[in-house]
């Protein structure tokens, strides 16, 4: 019996680019044994993902990010890899390729994947220094170092390519300006609304247009000085980007005699023609007379080719419906299929919120999507990208259609939709990976992290648009992470509430910019967003530690006054549980006179309110009302705001318990105390509720035996009652459960999340388990919000006072 | 062009916080100050271009400002609104002269 292994085929790969690495990924995954493998590389790099060179430009990511296949890679699988010695030649009878180095390397199949080179109209000019394509890492560094040392830019080609290396070279500080041929950007895949939408919120990002605009001539005699149109308008420039689209890179197979078009002509069996040892992939191919451009349709090729070279004779391509994103931080653009109604029997419907700067065209063909258009909210994209691609008939959702899958779809829960899917449903559009793959993988490699899902599918590796998709299949699969996907906690990052409030314990993270950088920040301090909530966990979780950031938070925390539409402040001073004396309300009304107080109002939570305090006012205010032995209400925080109270037993005759006192008590315990969202406290003295304790953060209503306390209510947009927690017999009790309730809130909601919302996503069973149910977490609860307080329960305005940045300066010379 | 300003020193750097701002009276009205966290200084008149809120008051990031009043976001620079609003905030001329911060009028 011969012992020996057949011996195995030689592939030979010409390109080590996205398209020929992907091919033979998926050739491994199907036949690790059938070849011996040789890569030719151009460039002399590992295999990286072109694709997120914009986001390299941008500084968004660095080029150890983008790598695909690091060498480690090549060297595991057996594949010999010959970066940057190019193929020079080809020989098909003798079944060779040469390398411009002289390296003779023979094949039994050879893969072609050259890719494309980048389109350069014959401009006078295009050899000086200073004039560079967008096309691969040497020239992402050429523009990176004339960044540095030069300041004007200017982009040929307003197209997806064009605008991403103009963006880029803005975010590096550059100003730039991009000419465009047509009348509107990306005008192969945005309407003309769509097109115009782009150009305003680029152009209020800072880069200038040139539309309606040939490009004659690079100016400049030893370095590129700018560029001069056809209409004689000159754009002066430091750097010339020349990024106006990609053609083919079919020079070597003509070379070869094979059937070169636009593209290498190649079948549906991704082999060229007149040869079947020969395949070729990727920008390089024309099929049925298309080229290429976007990635969902070269993975398309790159299974099937990886099919036909395992042995697969019934592999068959053909291109899939294409969609398209641009990748600008914050501008969120979705085309596919028809931009607009081209037949008779084509419908147009239209969505757009010119305030919110979002818009979205759908084409309708017989019932059934053909295409659609979105701009500025793009959540629905993978949907309506569905609906087009199955063709599905949407007779029944017509009306709803543009409002998105939220609230025309068949389901509205997203995870009932997702387990409703088939299997051949695909869920990742860059990556090409469907739901029945993913949950194959989760199921048997075990996977139970987002990133070990993108690791052995790559799905949502790319745009991440499909990250709630897939986090949820992991979720139904492996049951790990919530329900449904967290959602970022701004544009500055990927990362969700959550995982930012753990991390900031886990890693020990203490600063706004040390938090900042261990969770991948895109910007470099943030927005107004993120920056106060990354205050307040901060604060949170290292209570008298983190040296609170005036920078990171809101005007009204900073000013310790409610910002009013006109720009002056309104002041609350605190009344505990809504109690007041005469010698309190001589003092507000001294102030009200004094400082010349425009409006005083009794406000919903028994406190009074002075409007129209000017700034250079607010310390002095403070200081008459800290003089009469009042201190600031926090009306304006994300704070505990207000203990409400009714008489109770004191005065009552309904009245079963000293509902004032245990208020009074309440608010001494918790005022000062910082929190994800505003929060408002009441004490009623009976079930009548005077004091509607039951639309309160913790509500307190008390009965003959003792209190019954509730949790989650608000008044608010969406009214909630709140949730009964359970009854205690004592004012001790009253004030451990709201410590350890507010504690619990503190530590784990979401900023600017109410506890309404919190207890409904939470589920009152859980609240109840925390903090009734386990008596030593209730204590330990209890006594980690007393500890914060013994470090924020001090009078911001008698801190303040002296501050110099309530004054306005007078010009110092 | 010419040089046709005059220039007033009207704030020391340290007097404006880092990633916070100042508010200068001129006879024209309030001006705000703004300082990023690279030191860059940038005058805009302490108006929003929606509603008249105090830019001064907000947020400042990378080089822009968001309004307390409805959030619109104003690039220091430029003192244009980010789309999808639209709207720019007078812009004025500011320089640095070491630890001194000039204001710049118009002959």
């Amino acid at each position: 019996m011969n012992m020996l292994s057949p011996p195995r085929h030689r592939l030979v790969v010409i390109g080590n680019g996205m398209a020929g690495m992907r091919t033979v990924s998926e050739l491994l995954a199907r036949a690790p044994q059938r070849y011996d493998i040789t890569v030719f590389g151009a460039e002399p790099h590992p295999n990286y993902d072109r694709i997120a060179l914009s986001s390299v430009l941008a500084g968004e990511k660095s080029l150890d990010d983008i790598v695909i296949n690091a060498r480690d890679w090549y060297a595991e699988n057996g594949i010999r890899l010959i970066a940057g010695d190019p193929v020079a030649a080809i020989d098909r009878t003798q079944r060779t390729v040469t390398s411009v180095a002289g390296q003779v390397v023979g094949y039994d199949r050879l893969l072609i994947a050259t890719g494309s080179r980048p389109l350069v109209p014959p401009l006078p000019g295009l050899t000086l220094p200073g004039v560079c394509t967008f096309r691969d890492i040497a020239d992402v560094n050429q523009m990176i170092a004339a960044s540095e040392t030069h300041r004007r830019a200017v982009v040929i080609g307003g197209g997806l390519l064009g605008l991403e290396a103009a963006w880029g070279l803005k975010r590096r500080g550059m100003s730039v300006a991009v000419v465009h041929l047509m009348p509107t950007l990306m005008e192969r895949q945005l309407d003309e609304t769509a097109g115009q939408m782009l150009q305003r919120d680029l152009d209020a990002r800072g880069i200038a247009f040139f539309t309606n605009g040939q490009t004659e001539e690079i100016l400049g005699t030893t370095q590129a000085a700018g560029v001069r149109l056809a209409d004689g308008r000159e754009v002066p420039a430091d750097l010339v980007v020349v990024a106006i689209g990609i053609r083919p890179n079919i020079d070597l197979a003509r070379a070869a005699g094979l059937e070169v078009n636009r593209g290498i002509v190649v079948g549906d069996d991704m082999a060229c023609g007149a040869d079947p040892e020969i395949y070729a992939v990727g920008e390089c191919i024309e099929h049925r007379g298309q080229v290429f451009g976007l990635v969902a349709p070269i993975w398309e090729q790159a299974k099937v080719c990886a099919a036909r070279l395992a042995g697969d004779t019934a592999a068959s391509y053909a291109t899939p419906p294409l969609s398209t994103r641009l990748k600008i931080t914050g501008v969120d653009v979705f085309s596919a299929g028809a931009l607009s109604a081209a037949a008779e029997e084509d419908e147009e419907v239209v969505l757009q919120d010119r305030k919110r700067g979002t818009y979205r065209k759908l084409v309708l063909r017989e019932d059934r999507l053909v295409g659609a258009v979105m701009y500025g909210d793009v959540a629905d994209g993978a949907w309506y990208f569905r609906l087009l691609r199955e063709g599905t008939d949407i007779a029944a959702i017509r009306a709803r259609l543009i409002m998105g899958e939220a609230l025309a779809g068949t389901t509205a829960d997203p995870v009932a939709a997702l387990a409703a899917l088939p299997e051949e449903a695909e869920i990742c559009g860059c990556n090409g990976v469907c739901k029945g793959r993913i949950v194959a993988a989760i199921k048997s490699q075990g996977l139970a992290s987002l990133d070990a899902v993108r690791a052995h599918t790559k799905a949502s590796a790319s745009c991440g648009s499909c990250t709630p998709q897939v986090e949820r299949l992991l979720a139904m699969t492996a049951g790990v992470a919530a329900a449904t996907g967290p959602k970022p906690m701004c544009k500055c990052t990927a990362h969700g509430h959550d995982h930012v409030r753990r991390a900031i314990v886990a890693e020990a993270l203490k600063t706004i910019p040390q938090a900042m950088r261990a969770l991948d920040w895109t910007t470099t301090d943030g927005c107004a967003s993120c920056r106060p909530a990354l205050n307040y966990y901060l604060l949170c979780a290292w209570p008298g530690e983190y040296v609170d950031d005036a920078q990171s938070r809101f005007v009204n925390e900073r000013m310790h006054a409610n910002i009013q539409k006109d720009g002056t402040y309104s002041v609350v001073p605190r009344m505990w549980g809504g109690m007041t004396n005469p010698r309190e309300l001589r003092a507000i009304a001294d102030v009200a006179d004094k400082y010349q107080v425009r409006e005083v109002k009794v406000t919903g939570g028994q406190r009074i309110d002075l409007f129209g305090v000017k700034r250079e006012d607010l310390p002095a205010v403070w200081r008459d009302l800290n003089a009469a032995g009042m201190v600031s209400g926090h009306a304006y925080g994300k704070a505990l705001r207000t203990v409400k109270t009714c008489v109770g037993s004191e005065w009552c005759r309904f009245g079963t318990q000293d509902s004032t006192g245990m208020g009074v008590a309440l608010e001494r315990m918790t005022w000062g105390s910082w929190h994800p969202h505003k929060v408002k406290l009441a004490v009623s003295g009976c079930p009548r509720n005077c004091a509607e304790a039951t639309i309160k953060d913790f509500g307190v209503v008390a009965v003959d035996s003792g209190w019954e306390l509730s949790v989650g209510g608000n008044g608010g947009i969406h009214v909630r009652a709140t949730d009964f927690l359970c009854k205690v017999a004592t004012e001790a009790e009253v004030l451990e459960y709201c410590g350890a309730f507010l504690q619990l809130y503190r530590e784990e909601a979401h900023y600017l999340e109410r506890t309404a919302p919190w207890v409904a996503r939470q589920g009152i069973a859980y609240i109840r388990q925390r903090v009734v149910e386990d008596a030593a977490g209730r204590a330990a609860l209890h006594a980690r919000f007393l500890h914060a307080q013994s470090f924020s329960q001090t009078d911001p305005w008698a801190e303040q006072a002296t501050n110099a940045a309530y004054k306005t300066l007078a010009p110092v010379e | 062009m010419a040089e046709t300003m005059t220039w007033t020193a009207v704030a020391r750097l340290a007097d404006i916080p880092r990633l916070g701002s100042r508010v200068v009276a001129t006879p024209d009205g309030d001006v705000a100050l703004f300082r990023a966290a690279d030191d860059h200084v940038f005058a805009l008149e302490d108006r929003c271009p929606h509603k008249g809120g105090p830019l001064s008051q907000g947020i400042v990031h990378g080089h822009s400002v968001t309004c307390p009043l409805h959030n619109w976001v104003i690039d220091l620079a430029s003192g244009a609104a980010q789309a999808p609003d639209i709207g720019c905030a007078k812009r004025l001329p500011v320089r640095l002269e070491g630890e001194r911060v000039l204001l710049g009028t118009p002959l």
